[in-house]
């Protein structure tokens, strides 16, 4: 099927023109030409903008700020990006990783957007034409167009190398679709308790979300195994995982505890 | 729906022409502009059969619409051999045994391509890592991991 393409070099154009029903963003075809090519029929044209700021990647102070079409091949070839890199890697193969970006993994519905998982944990704030927003609004209500117009970039502080830790189980080696993710990112005092924690959770919900509760049952705990028991049973408190053709709801359910304990001790 | 030029590079050759808004690259390559040697397999990103190269990146053709590729340079599968003479990496998968069905050989070709041009003497984990994108269901891999590996050493003895 073949939908009318409007380009804009402006990203307030490109925003208005993406206002209509029927209209997506394209950003990497990796969702959208997809949709299309699948026979989603809500799908009537695309709109995409080559603003150059949406493809750049700013890094001040600690923060950075990354373009909603930087690709995961351009996470991975910025060296000061290396704590985000595992989370990169894990999206797709080589050909994906050249198409997929950023601003369109956050709209990636389950069992995909591990990058998300990643940006999640690390408690990234999403830049939109009609304001900012922490990413876990954001994602509670990606779907409102209307609301927030089209993404621009995302900023995170950026994590140091290993300092985020990150997770994804896939029955396909080396790389599959995610039966779980787990991304999270924890700050330990000097005796090695934790001192504050973000878990986020892909595939235990149609969209990534955050083990809020696990979260709290970590703190003030060590990191070894009598310690994170608490944290462990709670994990898929507030979960609804996703049943498809990788895995059912109960089998990621069953799952998640081992795959969240490892994640902490390993 | 209305037609739209697109000017791109296409294994060398110049190339202009008139194709539907919104037509992806596969269907532009093997509907407007006779290479068929992108497959279309899955045309949901999945299977890697569709896979070309776009201005040194590999890419799913299937996800990729033809307009955003105006001015690039495209290379397929279908202009690797010159003057009749195989490339390294074709002659490699003939000699290995590695392609059986064939439907998805043009695409692994070009993904194990690109990993050649940016890494002459790969190992093993590079060639794995490379092809993780593109689906086989005849030959187990095996031999095309063989191929891969064995077209980067006569490359590598040519070169030497």
């Amino acid at each position: 099927m073949s939908l009318a393409v409007q380009t804009y070099s402006s990203v307030r154009d490109a925003s208005n023109a993406v206002k209509p029903d029927g209209i997506r963003y394209l950003g990497g075809g990796t969702l959208v030409v997809r949709a299309v090519n699948e026979g989603d029929l809500s799908i009537t044209g695309y709109v995409r903008s080559t603003a150059p700021t949406l493809q750049t990647i700013d890094i001040t102070d600690g923060r950075a700020t990354i373009g909603a079409s930087v690709t995961m091949a351009a996470i991975l070839a910025n060296a000061e990006l290396a704590g985000l890199h595992p989370v990169a890697k894990a999206v797709g193969g080589p050909a994906v990783r050249n198409m997929a970006t950023v601003g369109g993994n956050l709209f990636a519905p389950a069992p995909y957007g591990d990058f998300t998982v990643g940006l999640l944990a690390q408690d990234a704030t999403v830049h939109s034409t009609d304001g900012d927003a922490p990413i876990e609004d954001f994602l509670a209500g990606r779907h409102d167009r209307g609301k927030r117009g089209i993404v621009k970039a995302v900023s995170l502080g950026v994590p140091s190398d290993g300092a985020l830790r990150f997770l994804k189980i896939s029955r396909v080696k080396p790389r599959g679709v995610s039966v779980v993710t787990i991304a999270a990112a924890l700050a330990l005092d000097d005796a090695g308790k934790v001192k504050s924690a973000r878990v986020a959770l892909g595939c235990m919900a149609d969209r990534p979300i955050r083990a809020h509760a696990a979260e709290q049952a970590l703190i003030g705990h060590k990191l070894v195994k009598e310690e994170i028991r608490e944290a462990v049973a709670v994990v898929g408190e507030g979960t609804n995982p996703i049943t498809d053709p990788v895995a059912s709801a109960w089998y990621r359910s069953e799952v998640l505890p081992v795959h969240f304990s490892r994640l902490l001790l390993g | 729906m209305a037609r739209v030029p697109v000017h791109f590079t296409l294994n060398g050759q110049e190339r202009a022409e008139f194709v539907e808004s919104g037509v992806t690259l596969l269907h532009a390559l093997r509907d407007t502009m006779d290479d068929t040697s992108p497959k279309a397999g899955c045309q949901q990103g999945t299977c890697g059969a569709c896979s070309v190269i776009v201005d040194g990146e590999l890419r799913l053709s299937c996800l990729t619409l033809a307009e955003t590729c105006e001015g690039a340079s495209i290379e397929t599968a279908a202009g690797l051999a010159t003057e009749g003479v195989l490339h390294p990496l074709q002659r490699a998968i003939v000699d290995g045994f590695a392609a059986q069905c064939g439907f998805c050989t043009p695409g692994m070709i070009m993904a194990a391509k690109t990993l050649l041009d940016h890494t002459p003497n790969p190992t093993r984990e590079d060639v794995i890592e490379a092809i993780s994108g593109n689906i086989c269901r005849c030959t187990g891999y095996e031999p095309i991991i063989q191929a891969v590996l064995s077209a980067a050493r006569s490359n590598s003895q040519k070169a030497g």
